[in-house]
């Protein structure tokens, strides 16, 4: 039996270069299989080859997405493999955007099936689900075990040309893609199961689940900035040195909020970064780089805007659930303008 | 307004008015320069969050230094 020739898309951490401190890596590229790409052979029964592994830093490929596209499209061009297979990121954000990017670019543009897996809150979710297979993973490498033979069974199929079934039977997420299928019973009796199944309590399935679309209105613009309060918020984890309310590094379950009323300027001293999903070495060098105070100080006394705030808001916004990171951006929004402040500036890592 | 470096997040999270940030691990500022440089990269950085937040807009935004 022919064996499938694939290459493998990967990140630092898997790829065995580093952790955050290696996250600036460029691509690069080696031949045979890493790791991931290890399991990914031993799994398939040694059915799946994995000729190449694509290795790039998380904030490299997240920062340069377009410019590290062409690179990997040629590396992969190089060997024309029969699949393209990339993490599974799981809730790691950057490293999604990257499979996802990707993904999508080695399908469109060469016409190789790519599959990749993460969590469903994945930003690179959103940029692939609709082109590329993405199997939906747990938040964690945890998962890794249950989720390898899944993205092999799927990635199988494709390369068969068998079937795919539904994302609940195959175990992706959602691509939006309708198919018509027949049932024993006809719409109007499902239609009035599901209400009865309502009407008393009980758990029902949609047969047709709305699109989520998750925005918001822009808001009105400021009128007159000369005489609006501008307030700092960040996601990027910058606290009182010594991290006095302990926000977690990880999944953080609050936010805070400290005064920087009698502050010009954020020292590495008196300050610190809380953030476990980044290289702190800068931010606590110098927390201004994640949280301007310095700067937004200088432009208060030179009256580009009437005052800073005298606090600023913080969360840590590491695999921080969508749902908890959804409810601190409104509170802390409600709480902003019981203050009277007109202009967020939010930094994000 | 949010400052990131990641742009294609901020508009996948529905952030309506968005600058580029420096980097991941540094979005208001540059290790590489003097204090002072390093300064003026967040002031520039600053004002064009402030214009974001005078413009009137429809949809996402990102805005970019003038």
């Amino acid at each position: 039996m022919e064996k499938v020739q694939v290459v493998h898309y990967i990140n630092q951490f898997f790829g065995q270069v580093g952790g955050e401190d290696k996250a600036g890596i460029p691509p690069q590229m080696k031949e045979g299989p890493i790791g991931v790409g290890q399991a990914i052979q031993q799994e398939s029964g040694g059915r799946f080859q994995v000729v190449r592994t694509i290795i790039c830093g998380d904030n490299y490929a997240a920062e340069r997405l377009e410019e590290v596209e062409p690179i990997v499209l040629n590396w992969v061009k190089e060997v024309g493999p029969d699949l393209f297979l990339a993490g599974p990121a799981f809730a790691a954000g950057r490293y999604g955007m990257a499979c996802g990017t990707m993904c999508k670019a080695v399908q469109q543009k060469l016409g190789i099936p790519a599959i990749t897996a993460m969590h469903p809150t994945n930003p690179g979710v959103e940029v692939a689900r609709k082109d590329v297979y993405i199997l939906e993973a747990g938040d964690s490498i945890r998962d890794m075990r249950r989720v390898l033979p899944k993205m092999i069974g799927l990635a199988q199929k494709v390369l068969d040309k068998s079937p795919i079934g539904s994302p609940g039977e195959e175990g992706y997420l959602p691509r939006g893609v309708r198919v018509n299928i027949r049932v024993e019973k006809r719409g109007s009796k499902r239609a009035v199961e599901m209400l009865l199944k309502k009407l008393r309590g009980e758990p029902f399935l949609t047969e047709l689940p709305l699109p989520e679309f998750d925005r918001v209105a822009p808001a009105p613009p400021i009128e007159d900035l000369s005489k609006a309060i501008i307030a700092l918020v960040t996601e990027g984890g910058i606290v009182p040195t010594g991290n006095p309310d302990r926000i977690e590094a990880h999944n953080a379950s609050k936010y805070c909020k400290y005064f920087i009323g009698n502050l010009d300027d954020l020292t590495g001293e008196a300050y610190q970064t809380a953030h476990g999903g980044y290289d702190p070495v800068y931010a606590n060098d110098d927390p201004d780089r994640v949280l301007p105070l310095d700067a937004a100080r200088l432009m208060e006394k030179e009256r580009v805007f009437a005052k800073l705030f005298d606090y600023y808001y913080v969360t840590v916004g590491n695999v921080t659930a969508v749902a908890s990171a959804a409810r601190y951006g409104r509170e802390i929004g409600e709480l902003l303008r019981r203050d009277g402040v007109q202009g967020v500036i939010l930094t994000s890592t | 307004m949010q400052i990131c470096a990641i742009v294609p997040i901020a508009l996948t999270v529905g952030a309506n008015r968005i600058v580029r940030g420096v980097a991941i691990p540094h979005p208001t500022g540059d290790p590489r320069l003097e204090k002072q440089d390093e300064i003026a990269i967040r002031k520039r950085l600053l004002t064009t969050a402030l214009k974001g937040l005078q413009s009137r807009i429809q949809e996402q935004t990102v805005f970019k230094e003038q």
